[in-house]
């Protein structure tokens, strides 16, 4: 691997500018710049957007993003790593986030700032002075209660990724820094001064007078008293529903004179709070919250897939050895749709072994072909996102770049011209492609007669084997299989006892007869030890 | 103060869950036909009845509790139906009252209508018990009486009629108020205003506070903020009276439910007099008993649809944990399966059951299986269709539960059919669930009898020597055959025509 810069030695920061114009204490302050990217300055490239549809990994994208648009996570996921030490910052970060304090500390962290920006937003739209004001003053509440909490919990649950260690050392000094600890205690005396007002407000006819409350009686509770004697109705306590204007109508606005005038020293106070604090977040707190996002909407889709059966895992990423080993893996797309439809996806072994390169997957139609070749894909890609990958291990190759030809039954030109597009896009990636690529051919040519399909199937596999790339080659010509050593045939199964029934298992041998029938009692669970044991006692 | 006329210690919980399974059970018992009987064209009752019922009682106590306030309601029905009317006068009075909005303002003009509208319900009520308090003697009927003469006394009335008067014609609102998110206000309170002695000067000219002000006349804007901040302020007070608006109410629901359903008793047990028919309450027995024997019993859904006597059985089955029930087809077996069930539901519901005499020890819940004419929405086969739902019964089952199975896993062929059913009826006995089961089987019932344990009841549906079928159910081993060749004549020869009370399904 190559020396890459670690997390503890990190480049500087992205020049960020302290907040209530103080700059770092000491020289020796610690900074931090980014959770994702180990030298931020460099940016990869983003995918073949036109790859990412084709592994349907445009639909796990969208999944991943989805509910979280503020945080515009879709660049974020576009773009592999490309190198070992990227990847290993990454995987280190989220097997820290894997752990629940850890995840805890940084879920309530990014509730926190998700109510700062709301609290900021209503600062912009609103007119009112002391509506504005107050909803400064809520936003660094938020603030300042979240970043603190951060470092709280993240220091005691003890993170070990390189990430999140210099995120705390930085943290650690910034809110014990004196403006940060300014900022937190002027807004906490100015809170609790209006959370310890209750005023009173007389309506007769159109006067309307202001006073502190002096302990009049709650006349609903008085009602209540008279009727208690008969049973609890199920009546809810109701509530009202009233369009919540974040504004105030002129009544109330002049009620909140009056108020302010009963309260007067509070209301100076508050008057004067957002000029006191104008721009309190720090840019690398801001960074950090949209970046952790990443991590939190991976992991919650590997937390539900898990919850379902299914298993993930850390690959170990080699950028030598090109064999693979990959086993109960899955394609993330279609689990995530059938767990929607409370389904679980059937998972199946990648592998290539010694000299092979080429999984050359026949076998039935709707037999799991297709979502095999997208698997392969997935993993590979996934792998270089620093994620755990689908499978109860993984072994995988640090490609440099995937290339995929789906073929495409919207396309409905005619015959010819369609062979033409798919040889136009077959030598586009063989043009490409390096021994550090991945190919993945699904139904390439699949609209040839069989003299053709066969001839331009084993000129394609011959020049991909010359490359010495990784490919996968979906195809329903057994002959394709048994090319030379490289290749590896992968066959869609049935039940043993009834073709009619796709098993989605995709094997690398084929059916071996394995018993599938049980007794449909059995099934049931409908045996005399397992009724037993069901009913009791 | 409330009715607990089902329960000593509980309220009637209409949204209580029902049991697993509850939709089989009604349809293999044909329960309609029983509901549909007591709650006659009573709408509301049709929905309380099988609620009850369904909800079977497990305490024997409980079921006495219940027997006893049944024969109270026998002996006066003119109180019960009283007590009901009055109970959905108070229903109706809620229709009455409606109106259209939910705003504080809306919500408090309509719940003080209504409350009008219940005073004199409740003096009613009062009146009823201090009228008939002496005459009822059941445990629930007393407890009601007496602590409706002892909550609804004339303080409680000079209490109501005080808030009546006060929310209809407010002079000022005081109302307190905190500061919430933006300030605006929260947590508003209705509040009752200080009495304050004022001296006579500030009577003549009063002191006006520095913190007020005073909308100009034409302000419409501003007059309607401010109704809208009134209305906030009175909300507090609108959700008090609503709510206990909601426990009048209740309780007049409550009675509404409770003492309908002892009025669709009285309702069925007409009807079956009028047939005809004779009922006896029957005397429950805790479940670790094993307690079951009866005379004279007979399948009251049947009978209630033919409007005519049906064959009467007994059953003494007392310690039994299976009972195996082989013999003729349409020989009676299914309609005594169902007789048993039905009249162990009735049982538990705390009503009198269909025979002249029945000892039972109470089930802690009924499973059915029943054999299932062809599906439409089957998935699967028939067998997996079986299994699927036996197991199910088998994740909810418990110990002391009945299990009555009709003509389970025939969809098979006999040898299959027999060995899955042995081996799952054999579990369900040893874990304590007590099994009727009704097979033609005869692989099964072979085995069975194999391994016949003194707890193992056979019964058979009887059938004279000229193999007329007499559709009692008499103690006897599994016979060979089932008769099929018998019935295959009788309906592609019509060599005979069926006999009187046969029944229509098997």
């Amino acid at each position: 691997m190559d020396a890459e810069p670690r997390a503890d030695v990190l480049p500087l920061g992205t020049g960020r500018a302290f907040a209530d114009g103080a700059g770092p204490a000491a020289p020796a302050a610690p900074t931090f710049a980014s959770i994702l990217f180990l030298d931020p300055a460099r940016s990869p490239p983003p995918a073949d957007p036109r790859v990412l549809t084709d592994l349907n990994l445009d639909q796990v994208i969208s999944a991943l993003s989805k509910g979280r648009e503020e945080y515009d996570l879709v660049p974020l996921l576009s773009v592999p790593l490309p190198d070992l030490d990227s990847i290993a910052y990454r995987q280190a970060v989220f097997r820290d986030l894997e752990s629940e304090p850890i995840r805890a500390a940084v879920e309530s962290f990014a509730s926190g700032m998700a109510s700062m920006r709301h609290a900021l937003g209503l600062v912009q739209k609103l007119r009112n002075e002391f509506q504005r004001a107050r909803w400064h003053l809520e936003a660094v509440q938020e603030y300042g209660r979240a970043v603190p909490q951060l470092v709280q919990a993240l220091g005691a649950a003890a993170p070990r990724s390189d990430g999140l260690r210099s995120l705390l050392l930085y943290l650690r000094a910034y809110v014990d820094s004196g403006p940060f600890r300014s900022l937190v205690t002027d807004a906490g005396r100015l809170r609790s001064e209006l959370d310890g007002i209750t005023y009173c407000v007389l309506v007769e006819g159109r006067r309307v007078t202001v006073s502190r409350y002096s302990g009049e009686a709650d006349y609903g509770s008085e009602i209540e008293a008279t009727f208690r004697r008969f049973p609890q109705g199920t009546t809810p306590n109701r509530q009202f529903r009233r369009t919540a204007w974040d504004d105030m109508d002129p009544v109330e606005e002049e009620i909140q004179e009056q108020v302010a005038r009963v309260f007067s020293p509070t209301f100076a106070s508050l008057r004067t709070f957002p000029a006191r604090h104008p721009d309190f977040a720090d840019p690398a707190v801001v960074r950090f919250d949209r970046e952790v996002e990443f991590y939190l909407a991976y992991l919650e889709m590997v937390r539900r897939l898990r919850a379902g059966g299914l298993e993930f895992s850390y690959p170990e990423v080699s950028d030598r050895s090109k064999q693979l080993d990959v086993r109960q893996a899955f394609d993330l797309a279609l689990a995530e749709k059938l767990r929607n439809q409370r389904a679980r996806v059937v998972v199946n072994d990648v592998m290539l072994d010694g000299p092979e390169r080429i999984a050359v997957v026949s076998g039935p139609n709707n037999g799991g072909k297709t979502t095999f070749a997208r698997m392969f894909g997935q993993l590979l890609y996934l792998a270089r996102l620093g994620g755990p990958v689908p499978g109860s291990s993984a072994r995988l190759f640090l490609t440099d770049r995937i290339f995929t030809h789906f073929e495409r039954v919207e396309r409905t030109t005619e015959m010819r011209g369609k062979l033409m597009d798919e040889l136009v896009r077959v030598r586009e990636i063989l043009r490409d492609a390096t021994d550090r690529s991945a190919i993945v051919l699904n139904e390439t040519f699949a609209s040839a007669t069989v003299h053709d399909a066969l001839f331009l199937g084993r000129r394609v596999l011959e020049e991909v084997r010359s490359r010495d790339a990784l490919c996968v080659y979906v195809t329903f010509l057994d002959e394709l299989s048994t090319l030379g050593p490289e290749t590896v045939s992968v066959v869609s199964q049935v039940a043993p006892d009834d073709p009619e029934v796709r098993t989605f298992r995709v094997v690398r041998q084929p059916a071996d007869g394995r018993a599938y029938a049980t007794t449909l009692a059995r099934k049931y669970g409908l045996t005399y030890d397992r009724v037993r044991s069901r009913v009791g006692p | 103060m409330i009715p607990r006329l089902l329960w000593p210690e509980q309220d009637f919980d209409p949204s209580a869950p029902l049991p697993g399974r509850w939709e089989e059970l009604s349809q293999d018992l044909s329960l309609a036909t029983l509901f549909g009987a007591m709650a006659g064209d009573d709408e509301y009752l049709r929905s309380v009845v099988p609620k009850v019922v369904l909800q079977s009682v497990t305490d024997p106590a409980v079921v006495r509790y219940r027997q006893e306030v049944l024969t109270d309601c026998f002996q006066h029905p003119e109180v019960a139906e009283e007590l009901y009317r009055l109970a959905v006068r108070a229903h109706l009075a809620e229709r009455e009252a409606w109106g259209f909005g939910d705003t504080p303002d809306s919500v408090l003009y309509r719940s003080v209508r209504l409350l009008k509208l219940l005073l004199p319900l409740m003096r009613q009520l009062r009146a009823i018990a201090d009228t008939h308090r002496s005459t009822f003697r059941s445990a629930g009927f007393r407890r009601l009486f007496d602590s409706i003469v002892a909550e609804l006394d004339a303080p409680f009335f000079a209490e109501v009629e005080g808030h009546i008067g006060r929310l209809e014609s407010p002079k000022s609102l005081l109302v307190s108020v905190r500061l919430g998110p933006g300030n605006k206000a929260v947590e508003p309170v209705l509040r009752t205003a200080r009495q304050t002695r004022r001296s006579w000067t500030e009577r003549i000219f009063p002191r006006r506070s520095p913190y007020s002000f005073e909308l100009p006349e034409r302000d419409e804007s501003g007059l309607r903020a401010l109704r809208d901040f009134e209305n906030r302020g009175i909300a507090s007070a609108a959700r008090a009276v609503e709510r206990s608006v909601g426990h009048v109410q209740r309780f007049f629901s409550l009675l509404r439910s409770e003492v309908g359903f002892y009025l669709a008793a009285l309702r069925l047990r007409s009807t079956l007099s009028a047939a005809g028919l004779a009922v006896c309450l029957p005397t429950p027995l805790p479940t670790a008993q094993g307690a079951l024997s009866a005379d004279g019993l007979y399948e009251v859904c049947l009978a209630l649809a033919s409007h005519r006597a049906v064959v009467p059985n007994d059953l003494r089955a007392d310690g039994v944990r299976l009972v195996l029930i082989t013999g003729a087809n349409e020989g009676g077996k299914s309609t005594f399966l169902r007789a048993l069930g039905l009249s162990l539901l009735m049982l538990q519901a705390g009503l009198f059951v269909p025979a002249r005499q029945m000892t039972a020890s109470l089930g802690l819940g009924f499973y059915t299986h029943f054999k299932r004419e062809e599906d439409a929405a089957m998935e699967g086969g028939k067998l997996d269709e079986e299994l699927k739902r036996m197991s199910q019964i088998a994740d909810r089952i418990r110990p002391g539960c009945f299990l009555l199975c009709n003509e389970s896993f025939a969809s098979t062929n006999e040898r299959e059919g027999s060995e899955i059913a042995e081996e799952t009826v054999r579990a369900f006995v040893d874990a304590g669930v007590r099994v009727v089961f009704v097979t033609h089987l005869y692989d099964l019932a072979e085995r069975l009898v194999g391994r016949a344990a003194p707890s193992t009841l056979f019964l058979r549906a009887e059938r004279t020597e000229d193999g007329r079928r007499t559709f009692r159910i008499l103690e006897g081993a599994p016979l060979v055959t089932s008769f099929g060749e018998d019935l295959y004549h009788r309906v592609f020869e019509e060599r005979t025509s069926p006999p009187e009370g046969s029944p229509t399904t098997s």
